[in-house]
């Protein structure tokens, strides 16, 4: 499968709205992506807004690995896409958690 | 979480981009490379939310600068390049990004690779070396024309005192009067002929707009770079991040 389409940004653009989420980075975090098994860091999938959400693909085979909606004070977050995320968790010593 | 900021200062660096210096008592300090999102909020409750690459080296005054591009259709950057003012308070997300960034301790050399604005955080990465730092540098600065260059007289003030940064423009539209390269995008023998062999295996951070980082990665990975060490950020193709 390929999206003929360059409208995309990178996993980098997603960080402030999943900062509200997660309390590490992801930028840097490495996913597994459950469809190709490829593991790539998250700044670099591909990311689509242009939606009423976010979704981000897999820059190797471009299935979607994360999908993040926000409606009615939720936030909707479908990760099925993604077998593993690997976080460094050295940051979180940094700052004492 | 939300973080408010006041303009303190305000710079022209081209017709249509501008510097903005804030002052943000509280903020946590940055790693060159990462950005912020900028939050305005209209009077009807409206609001929109773009990402900006922070200019400015880390620094203990909780200062940061960022540098905006007017785009014709923006929702936020003719506000932020046309209207602001200083005293003006802007809400703040960040500092964001743990992944396109450069920290001091990194000794390897080093080949940045901007297209257009894409120019921003790697400024702060070089204005974080000129604090100390003595690991090889290398720009490649992909710009329309000579009047869109960022930063121009600073860049070459630095390089000139220091010559472990080496400073190439190309340029896309219209070049400089005997320019030795036409006016063209980056292609293989401009790779090949500026940038870091990858024997020396450079650690690479490429941004600009997506069809720009897509392209100069390509050409990094195929002149023998490691695809691991290629660090990216898109702008999209319209150079505003949504």
């Amino acid at each position: 499968m390929s999206l003929d389409t360059d409208d995309y940004l990178d996993g980098n653009a997603a960080a402030g709205e999943l900062s509200n989420i997660f309390a590490m980075d992801v930028t840097a975090a490495q996913g597994q992506c459950a469809h190709c098994g490829a593991i790539k860091r998250f700044a670099e999938a591909q990311l689509y807004m242009q939606g009423p959400g976010i979704v981000a693909r897999c820059s190797v085979c471009q299935h979607v690995i994360l999908r993040l909606v926000k409606a009615r004070q939720r936030a909707f977050l479908d990760l099925r896409g993604l077998r593993c995320l690997i976080l460094d968790t050295s940051q979180l010593q940094e700052s004492g958690r | 979480m939300w973080r408010v900021g006041t303009v303190v200062a305000l710079h022209d660096e081209t017709v249509t981009a501008r510097t903005i210096t804030l002052k943000v008592p509280d903020w946590p300090g940055h790693v060159a490379g990462q950005h912020v999102d900028v939050r305005l909020t209209a009077a009807d409750g409206y609001s929109a939310v773009r990402s900006y690459s922070i200019a400015s080296a880390p620094n203990s005054e909780r200062r940061v600068e960022l540098t905006v591009e007017r785009l014709p259709n923006g929702e936020v950057s003719p506000y932020l390049t046309q209207e602001i003012a200083v005293n003006d308070r802007l809400e703040l997300r960040g500092p964001i990004g743990g992944w396109f960034v450069w920290r001091t301790q990194q000794t390897e050399p080093i080949q940045l690779v901007a297209g257009g604005s894409g120019i921003v955080p790697l400024m702060a990465i070089i204005r974080s070396r000129a604090s100390g730092s003595t690991a090889p540098f290398r720009l490649l600065y992909s710009v329309r024309k000579p009047e869109a260059v960022l930063y121009r007289e600073e860049l070459q003030a630095l390089s000139d005192q220091d010559h472990s940064l080496g400073l190439t423009y190309a340029y896309t539209r219209v070049a400089p009067k005997d320019w030795p390269r036409p006016a063209g995008r980056i292609d293989a023998a401009l790779i090949a002929n500026t940038t870091w062999p990858s024997k020396l295996v450079p650690t690479c951070y490429v941004c600009g707009p997506t069809s720009f980082v897509e392209s100069a990665s390509r050409l990094l990975t195929a002149s023998g770079n490691d695809p691991d060490k290629i660090r990216t950020e898109r702008f999209g193709p319209t150079g505003e991040r949504q």
